[in-house]
């Protein structure tokens, strides 16, 4: 049973550390697509409202974007290990 | 003495103040089109600008900042005075705005004025919810923190259901014949709800007031551990950073864009896509709200024996499965293709009226088509019948507006009901779960951010982006749908994964 518990938790670290990766990627993935869809709006309807909005979902988002590539470095280095 | 002495007094007090909070934020919201018509004429374009500031900057900029402005007021000088302080500003900035004159009469400076006194509110809010959830779970008893706190979780919901009930009473009430009573709402009686706010205010700062401190943070600080540089403490440090983001990417992510998608898209759609009448689409968002309420409760005391954890993620798995299904219900309840109609009880009522020194005139005809099932659909067509050259408008005005039969009506409350549901699971264990995340002299400070991010960004930024969708995807009435699955979905991967279920008992760390 113990032998059973330290397989799994040893394999669900393993799967945190491998996932972590894919944190790291997605945050600059978000990033480019948002500022694309955001550059494309704009484009679309140049006017102050759509300046704004999209104005405001970047400059909110990508700090984000960027905690999220944290998470994932801090998973890979297995700070989220049990 | 009990632990559980006194516990009811600090969650009246503590849920009293955030509800009105959550009141005085939500009126502003949903009352934005008369604002927007008494403050912000879409003729000028800097006060159309300022409009959108309101909107944008109040619920995704300034929120987060109020979590670390009042956050670390809190974990400073004390849970009590800093989340007195945050009532008192919201209750002054509500109470203005009720008093701000309008465009007409003081021109720009009151979309600047309505423009500081919303930032004021959004600063407010964001540094409001993480006091009282942290004073409430500090005084808890050590077994019951899930139960105690989901007090505190409903206030969110319960601030909508008074405000929209604020709003529908005022709307129908300021006179005998309901129209003469909307357009007076549309003129000065929006104020009320707005003034209304002081009086409960200045309850709710009376009772706050004869509180004592959180017993916890009074330790801290007899001993002089409190922290003297709490932002830094929570955000420069990797050991708390990585909680931090733990807390924002494995729960209240999530929990925003169910909660907002919920209660919010929710009534959005339902007004917006499926057309439903403006008071039948609030009520069916109000009768929902009431019956789902409970099981905050329900679900924050069962987060006390069966972890928080799965709770939240089972409310997050629910609500990714099932919302697609929901949400075509309620087009499908709306749409008249699927009822039968009573062609001989078929109303068409034109009306003409010149407009002054043209010649021309404005003709409105009003169809309305009965169905079987009780459903009323109401279709106005406006158009400009030019007389000199015998034309009309090329593209008529056309507004459809319809009422559900009762058993329709019925079935979109349920199916509401059920998004709420979703709501509770999520929303009800989070407060503890958030406050057993951190230690106690960074804890203000530390649940506010992930919180106010989640909600007011993730949650925040829902129907607009769920509406920008639909948008960009013209033929596919579900696609704004997209974005709360996929938020929800990875926030679901990310808790299932990294999160621990195991209840920390112990606060005084």
């Amino acid at each position: 049973m113990i032998e059973l518990f330290t397989f799994n938790t040893a394999t669900m670290n393993q799967i945190k550390r491998i996932l972590g990766l894919i944190w790291i990627i997605l945050g600059p993935v978000a990033i480019y697509y948002l500022i694309k869809t955001g550059a494309g709006e704009i484009a679309k309807k140049p006017v102050i409202d759509t300046k704004i909005q999209w104005g405001v979902f970047i400059v909110i988002f990508i700090p984000i974007a960027i905690g999220l590539v944290i998470f994932g470095y801090y998973a890979i280095k297995g700070e989220y290990d049990n | 003495m009990s632990p559980t002495k006194g516990i009811w007094k600090v969650i009246f007090a503590s849920s009293l103040g955030t509800l009105i909070e959550w009141y005085d934020f939500y009126i502003f919201g949903s009352l934005a089109t008369v604002i927007a018509s008494q403050f912000f004429p879409k003729t000028n374009p800097t006060a159309a600008l300022l409009s959108t500031l309101a909107t944008f900057a109040a619920g995704f900029i300034v929120r987060p900042f109020g979590a670390l402005v009042f956050g670390r007021l809190g974990d400073l000088i004390g849970r009590k005075y800093t989340f007195l302080l945050t009532l008192i500003i919201m209750g002054f900035s509500t109470f203005a705005i009720g008093l701000v004159p309008g465009y007409e009469s003081i021109g720009f400076a009151a979309p600047l004025i309505v423009l500081l006194l919303r930032l004021l509110q959004g600063l407010a809010l964001g540094g409001e919810y993480g006091g009282a959830a942290t004073y409430v779970a500090e005084h808890a008893p050590i077994n019951q923190r899930g139960y105690y706190t989901s007090w505190i979780q409903t206030t969110a919901t319960l601030g909508l259901f008074v405000s929209l009930g604020v709003i529908l009473l005022t709307r129908h009430f300021l006179d005998k014949d309901l129209s003469k009573s909307i357009a007076k709402f549309n003129d000065w009686g929006w104020r009320i709800p707005f003034l209304v706010s002081i009086i409960l205010v200045i309850i709710s700062i009376y009772i706050r007031l004869k509180m004592k401190e959180s017993p916890l943070f009074e330790k801290l600080k007899t001993e002089g551990k409190t922290s003297v540089n709490p932002l830094k403490e929570s955000f420069a440090h990797k050991l708390n950073l990585k909680i931090v983001l733990l807390a924002l990417f494995g729960a209240t992510m999530g929990q925003g864009v169910v909660w907002y998608t919920g209660q919010f898209y929710a009534q959005s759609f339902i007004e917006n896509v499926c057309k439903i009448d403006f008071d039948q689409s609030r009520t069916i968002l109000i009768w929902a709200i009431l019956f789902a309420t409970p099981f905050f409760i329900v679900f924050g005391k069962w987060s006390d024996k069966a972890g928080r954890k799965w709770i939240m993620i089972a409310g997050m798995f629910l609500a990714v499965t099932s919302y697609r299904f929901l949400f075509s219900q309620l087009l499908d309840i709306a749409d008249s293709k699927n009822k039968v109609e009573l062609a001989e009880k078929k109303e068409v009522k034109t009306t003409i009226v010149p407009i002054v020194n043209t010649g021309n005139s404005i003709r409105t005809a009003v169809t309305k088509s009965f169905f079987e099932d009780g459903m009323i659909i109401s279709e106005t067509k406006k158009d400009t019948v030019y007389t000199a050259t015998h034309k009309l408008t090329l593209k008529p005005d056309i507004k459809i507006s319809k009422i559900l039969g009762s058993g329709s009506y019925w079935k979109m409350v349920l199916i509401v009901f059920m998004m709420i549901i979703y709501v509770t699971m999520v929303y009800g264990p989070i407060a503890a779960f958030l406050v057993e995340m951190f230690p106690t002299k960074i804890r203000y400070t530390s649940m506010s951010l992930p919180y106010h991010i989640g909600n007011g960004v993730f949650g925040g930024l829902t129907p607009f982006i769920a509406t920008l969708l639909t948008t960009i995807y013209i033929d596919n009435k579900l696609a704004g749908l997209m974005y709360p699955i996929i938020i929800a979905t990875l926030c679901m991967v990310i808790g299932s994964i990294y999160i621990n279920n195991k209840i920390d008992r112990n606060l005084i760390d």
